[in-house]
């Protein structure tokens, strides 16, 4: 029995940035679940915020409104917002980065695992992928030294290396599970990944009960393909864990369908697991709203709402083990539509 | 050159390295297969030296390095880099001496021996000077390090020419790059900035840009979508890798390191596997397949193609397969049945 504290069951209110792409489409799908689900949530919009600028030039920066309302609300749901690939706009970051270092979300969580009924290469996988979410090759610190020589600097520090480390084996601990792989690239980055790699050693010192191993990443991904149940919670410094968590989504079934978020000591922030934009799908209501929909389960437990988060689960489980392809969406075999699988999901509701 | 020894009857020299551990057994398979399958290659056998060359500051001594540079292609087996400080790795040091700029890897499903994955067929090409691997490293203040990645437009360019000239040359219909470009806008930018401009000269190429994450999650759902993918060095190590996960592992995938004028060394990129070494056991596919890319490096297509359909249907019947792949044949057994396939 969950005993809340009197006025756990009072409204809460959540930002929600649809984004570009299938954003919007994913997003309003949910929003129709959670009110199917009677969840007390409300949400505070921000529709149109978009990587692009009303007249087309790329946004350079998240709004303040925006910033302020997660700070204010402490929860956030969105989708992707679009990165111009400008050769104009080569100085600003991705805005979703910025998002994120802005709310100090240092962590990153994929969690990929096998959807009963659901027919993939593998099966029984159950692997979360737990990624340091701000630095490394995300510093966005490059200059052209000369004409045609860039230098990018990766930015590896002990405090984030400690940190998501300390999170990694504090999440396998609080969920029971056996093993920590740390992901790096030791062998050439010596001192970069190194530092990485001591954090992760010193942490796992004080978790005796849970198993450490080490992996070169170019060699993870070749044992993901082959061996892919060796692996339990792996932690990885930033672009290893974005690349890693893709290899995970696309075993699981595919970006559709996988959830995760971000989260730092005072703001968590749901998305789809692997974070896509999806131009090729947007606006034909065809995109995978799965993926979207169990991230807001984590999102309902994360706000202590845990029988609206079991229930939520549970009905998108059902979905996939009733094995009925017709309300499916395509990327996962079906002919249906996000809307027909938005119905389907609601009509399991407990 | 080499095809008007190779028509005069004449040979053609190459260096061969046999390496540490299995890499004899292994070396020794691929010289009795292509003897028997008369390819006209004399080896030029080399051996690392005991000690470090001072004039290299390696193991790998000048008289290893002059022999690939004057022959112009050569195959290596697998080394082990001697663990101490103050000298170069045997890799860094073939890679910067000789300029070999480009790795190539063909992956491709082998008939007969089943992975979950179906109908791989695709190679990746990895520029292999700069990027992550700079080597320029330091910590700033305690507790804050900077790597450095280097993308500089001669060696992308030089690595997307690479692509799209192997692609034509091997009847491959499209090329993907692969970058992160939306997050390293200058460094990713430049890249795929050079590989566009190479495209354009080649319209009967399709061209297409793939964020690295993408083409991973695309790699484990449908690797058949893709044909030629050229990638910055990092994001090559690891994708070529994975690539090779799909078919089987390192022991059945080829791999050629390409340089300026044409010079090549090819190498099976496993690893030395101590265990099994002088036992009979090893498994000399991935050799001698690179033995292949060499052949064919060298326009010797037709013996390429004879060796290579030999050594895939001794696979494909699976009587003879090694211990790796699920057999009991050991390397001599192996190495009979396919020259019985010739
Ligand atoms: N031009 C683009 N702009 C933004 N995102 C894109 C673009 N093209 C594709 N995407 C997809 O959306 C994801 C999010 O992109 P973004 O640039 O914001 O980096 P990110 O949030 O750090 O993503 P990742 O976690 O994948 O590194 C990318 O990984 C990619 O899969
Ligand atoms: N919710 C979803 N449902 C179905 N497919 C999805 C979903 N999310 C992502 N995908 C698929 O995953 C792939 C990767 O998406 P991502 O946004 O990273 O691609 P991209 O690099 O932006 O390409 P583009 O935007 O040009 O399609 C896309 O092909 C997309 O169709
Ligand atoms: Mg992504
Ligand atoms: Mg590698």
């Amino acid at each position: 029995t969950y005993m809340p504290k009197p006025g756990s069951g009072q409204r809460k209110t959540v930002t929600l940035i649809p984004g570009d792409g299938i954003g919007p489409e994913i997003t309003d799908a949910v929003v129709q679940i959670v009110d199917a689900l009677e969840a007390p949530i409300v949400w505070e919009r921000f529709d149109g915020l978009s990587g692009s600028m009303p007249d087309g030039t790329p946004r350079t920066e998240v709004p303040k409104e925006v910033l302020d309302s997660i700070r204010k609300n402490g929860v956030c749901l969105k989708g992707t917002m679009y990165t111009a690939l400008s050769k104009k706009n080569t100085s600003t970051q991705s805005l979703n980065v910025q998002l994120r270092k802005d709310l100090d979300l240092v962590v990153n969580l994929v969690h990929g695992f096998s959807i009963p009924g659901l027919k993939t290469r593998h099966d029984d996988l159950d692997i979360v992928v737990i990624r340091e979410n701000l630095e490394g090759e995300y510093s966005g610190l490059e200059h052209e030294v000369v004409d045609g020589v860039v230098e990018s600097l990766k930015v590896i520090t002990e405090e984030k290396s400690l940190r998501i480390a300390e999170y990694a084996f504090e999440f396998a601990y609080l969920n029971h599970r056996q093993r920590v792989t740390a992901v790096h690239k030791a062998n050439i980055m010596k001192k970069g990944d190194g530092m990485f790699l001591k954090a992760c050693q010193a942490v796992a010192k004080k978790y005796p009960d849970i198993e450490y191993t080490e992996m070169i990443v170019d060699n993870t991904c070749m044992q993901l393909v082959s061996k892919p149940d060796q692996f339990d919670v792996m932690v990885a410094p930033n672009l290893y864990g974005n690349l890693v968590a893709n290899v995970v989504a696309g075993l699981c079934g595919g970006n559709g369908i996988v959830p995760g978020g971000n989260i730092g000591n005072d703001y968590a922030v749901f998305e789809q697991g692997a974070r896509a934009v999806s131009n090729d799908l947007a606006g034909r209501g065809v995109a995978n709203p799965t993926a979207l929909t169990l991230s807001t389960s984590m999102m309902l437990r994360h706000l202590g709402l845990h029988s609206f988060s079991d229930r939520l689960e549970a009905a998108v489980l059902d979905v996939y083990q009733s094995g009925d392809k017709s309300v499916l969406t395509s990327d996962v075999g079906g002919s249906g539509t996000t809307a027909s699988l938005t119905q389907a999901i609601v009509s399991r509701l407990e | 050159r080499a095809f008007s020894a190779a028509a005069d009857g004449g040979k053609i020299t190459a260096t061969l390295f046999p390496g540490d551990g299995i890499g004899p057994d292994i070396a020794d398979a691929v010289r009795e297969i292509f003897e028997a399958a008369k390819a006209p290659i004399e080896w030029d056998e080399q051996h690392l030296g005991k000690t470090v060359d001072e004039r290299t500051n390696s193991f790998v001594t000048r008289e290893n390095l002059d022999s690939v540079l004057k022959h112009g292609i050569g195959l290596k087996g697998p080394m082990t880099t001697p663990i101490g400080k103050g000298f170069r790795s045997l890799n860094l040091t073939l890679r910067k001496e000789l300029q070999l700029y480009a790795n190539v890897r063909p992956c491709f499903s082998l008939q007969g021996y089943k992975t979950r994955y179906d109908n791989v067929n695709l190679v990746t090409i990895r520029e292999n000077t700069e990027g992550e691997y700079s080597g320029l490293e330091h910590e700033v203040v305690k507790g804050v390090v900077e790597s450095l990645k280097v993308i500089t437009r001669t060696a992308s360019t030089r690595v997307a020419e690479f692509a799209f000239k192997y692609a034509e040359e091997n009847n491959r219909h499209m090329v993907s790059a692969i970058h992160k470009a939306n997050i390293m806008k200058k460094a990713d930018g430049l890249f795929i900035e050079c590989c566009r401009s190479v495209a354009d000269k080649y319209p009967n190429i399709k061209y297409e840009e793939v964020i690295v994450d993408n083409a991973c999650m695309q790699l484990v759902r449908d690797p058949s979508r893709f044909d030629v993918l050229c990638m910055p060095n990092l994001y090559g190590d690891i994708v070529s890798d994975l690539c090779a996960g799909l078919i089987g592992g390192l022991g059945l995938t080829p791999s050629a390191n390409v340089g300026a004028n044409g010079l090549a060394l090819m190498e099976a990129v496993h690893g030395t596997a101590p265990d099994i070494a002088g036992k009979n056991l090893a498994n000399p596919t991935a050799l001698l397949l690179s033995g292949c890319m060499m052949l064919r490096h060298l326009g010797l297509n037709s013996h390429a193609d004879q060796i290579q359909n030999a050594a895939l249907a001794v696979i494909a019947e699976g009587t003879y397969r090694t211990r790796d792949l699920g057999g009991t044949a050991g390397t001599s057994d192996f190495v009979k049945a396919v020259i019985g396939k010739l």
